[in-house]
This record gives structure tokens, C-alpha cells and sequence, in this order.
């Protein structure tokens, strides 16, 4: 009777464990995904319907649609350029902070080193033009006390040794 | 005995003036870009079809996996209603136009088709559940579809005349089903 009872006792202990690992297996399959990982990718993306509003702060319920949208994505183990892949291509280009790399979005990438090295390059040619005027005085006025001197010099004594 | 002297003013001016031509390419440059720019945000944001315009081709497919193309379509009047679950006067519409389309449907004359802007998939299927949808939905994939019509919010709605131009624009939702038989028999008289 008393192997019976422990034995029942045992069999109820093994499925309580059984029940109370269930969860936990649940929990492994579909991993939970935090706001901050979200927002990682969120931050990356904006919102066409609100403009100019990134992703992570909108607040309006699309927004929050296509963040629970990142979170699925993210439990099913997709990277964040895949994800940003999909919006872009669900969404339009628009939705990306970054424009991709094609047609006139160039623009945007090469025109503004374009202007820095426009802008650096006329800064160093004012600087040197601003310092030329001082540099070619004294070149011009060197000139003269160094070559033309000699030259009237030897002139004079050619003159003189004609004269003799 | 006077050539390097005479040599150094001749010079100096070209050097002079080469940091101004190169400013003025650059600058013209710069403002051409920005006109090139200006023009295409332009043409893309702003101009929005008018009535009597030639609608482009476009293809729609629908959630179930059907494709409607609006060259096949020609001949037809077709309904284009632009919508999303997070917009709070869809919902009404979405009724008024599910109730107009069970009363035409069966003329074959009329289409309608409702593109789905800017939404996930599983609230969009949950949203033509709700309402019991019968006519064809399906995603606007990359935005392409509202970029036609340059939709700025939903709901729009748009009817391509049997021509294959735009034949009437409703901006917002339709108020009653008597709007939008209006608007189907206005249209589709013409």
C-alpha cells in the first residue's frame, strides 16, 4: 500500500515538472524581444505617413503596428539590414534614415564632400592669395639690390675700360 | 636683362584669377544640383493626377494572390479605394463599400479593388475580416500604387473612367453608399 501511495506520489511530482517545464520550452522557441532592440532598428526608420518622425518616438498607431512588426521579425531571427530590407521594399525607400545608394539619391552622398573640398580648396587659395602680395614685394624689391645692380655695375666698368 | 622682371607681372594676374573661375564653376555647380533636386521633389511630392489624365498602368495583387492589372481592366469602371487598419474612418467606409459592391458586382461592368496603404500584413487581413471584404484587396508593395495617385492620407478613393482616365477623386471617407452609387453612375455615364 505504502510503495502504492509513493509510487502515485512520484508519477504526480514527475508531471508537476512536466507542466512547469512547458512554459519555459514555450519560452526558448519564441524568445522575448525587448523595446530596446525594437528601437535599434526603429530609430533607422521613419514613419511616411507623419513626416519627418523617426520610427522609435512616433506615436501614432501605424507606428506602433510596424514596431510590432520589428519585434516579430526580430523573434524569427531576422537581421537589422533584412528587416530594413523589407520595410523598404513594403514601404517604399522613404522609410529608410539612410537613402540607398542609387540614382539621384548620389546626391546626397557625393554633394556635400564635394562642397567641404570646394569650400577648403578656395579657403587655402585666399589664404595663399592673401600672403603673395607680401611675398612678391620683397621679391621685387630684392631684385633690383641683388641682380640689377651687378649688372649696371659691370656695365659702368665696360663703360669706364671703353673710356680708357 | 630685363626679362625676369618683365616676365613676373605678366604672369601674376592669370594666377589671380583662377580661385574666381573655380568658384563660379562650383557655385554654378552647386545651384544647378539644387535645381535638379528641387525640380524632381517637385515633380515626385506635389502634382497629383488630374481628372481626364490618363491613369499609368498599374498592378495590384491581392492578398489571396490574384492579380488585377488596370490595361486588362480597360473598358471597366474601376473603383480604386486606398485604406488602412489604423485609420479611424475606414471603418465605415469599408462597410458602405462592401455594401455597393455586393449590388454591382454582378454587372461584370464594374471593379472594385482596394489598395492597402501603408500597413502590416496581419492587421490589414484582420481589418478584411472584420468587415467582411469581399472585393479584392491587396498591399500597395513599395508605396509604388499611392505614388501614382500621390495619395497624402487615406481614405482615397479614385474611379478610372472606361477610357483609362481619372474620372472622379474623393478625398476622405464616403459619407453614405448613395455617395458612392453617385459618383459610379456619374462616372460611368460618361
Amino acid at each position: 500500500m505504502k510503495t502504492n501511495i509513493k509510487l502515485l506520489l512520484l508519477i504526480a511530482a514527475f508531471l508537476m515538472t512536466l507542466v512547469s517545464i512547458r512554459p519555459v520550452m514555450a519560452q526558448d522557441t519564441t524568445p522575448a524581444v525587448s523595446d530596446d532592440q525594437v528601437n535599434e532598428v526603429a530609430q533607422d526608420l521613419y514613419c511616411p505617413v507623419c513626416e519627418n518622425t523617426p520610427l522609435d518616438v512616433c506615436p501614432t498607431k501605424a507606428c506602433t503596428q510596424w514596431r510590432e512588426l520589428i519585434r516579430e521579425k526580430i523573434a524569427l531571427g531576422w537581421s537589422e539590414q533584412q528587416i530594413k530590407q523589407y520595410f523598404a521594399e513594403q514601404y517604399g525607400g522613404q522609410v529608410l534614415a539612410v537613402p540607398p545608394r542609387r540614382g539621384l539619391n548620389w546626391i546626397v552622398y557625393v554633394l556635400p564632400p564635394l562642397v567641404v573640398l570646394g569650400a577648403v580648396f578656395l579657403a587655402v587659395n585666399i589664404v595663399k592669395r592673401s600672403r603673395k602680395p607680401v611675398k612678391s614685394q620683397t621679391e621685387d624689391s630684392s631684385l633690383p639690390s641683388s641682380a640689377a645692380p651687378g649688372t649696371v655695375l659691370d656695365q659702368i666698368e665696360k663703360d669706364l675700360q671703353k673710356e680708357e | 636683362m630685363n626679362s625676369p622682371v618683365e616676365n613676373q607681372p605678366s604672369s601674376a594676374p592669370d594666377k589671380r584669377r583662377f580661385p574666381w573661375l573655380v568658384a563660379v564653376i562650383s557655385s554654378l555647380l552647386l545651384i544647378s544640383l539644387l535645381v535638379i533636386m528641387g525640380l524632381w521633389m517637385k515633380q515626385s511630392k506635389i502634382t497629383a493626377l488630374e481628372i481626364g489624365a490618363e491613369v499609368p498602368d498599374f498592378t495590384v495583387t491581392s492578398f489571396e494572390g490574384d492579380t488585377f492589372q488596370k490595361s486588362a481592366l480597360e473598358g471597366k469602371l474601376i473603383l480604386v479605394n486606398f485604406w488602412s487598419s489604423w485609420c479611424a474612418s475606414c471603418d465605415e467606409e469599408g462597410d458602405a463599400l462592401e455594401e455597393v459592391w455586393q449590388e454591382v458586382k454582378s454587372s461584370g461592368d464594374i471593379v472594385f479593388i482596394g489598395v492597402n496603404y501603408v500597413d502590416t500584413e496581419k492587421d490589414s487581413l484582420a481589418f478584411i475580416e472584420k468587415y467582411g471584404l469581399t472585393y479584392p484587396n491587396g498591399p500597395d508593395l513599395g508605396s509604388k500604387i499611392s505614388h501614382i495617385f500621390k495619395v497624402q492620407a487615406v481614405p482615397e478613393t479614385y474611379i478610372i473612367g472606361r477610357d483609362g482616365t481619372l474620372a472622379a477623386v474623393k478625398i476622405g471617407a464616403f459619407e453614405s453608399t448613395d455617395e458612392i452609387r453617385t459618383l459610379l453612375e456619374q462616372t460611368g455615364q460618361e
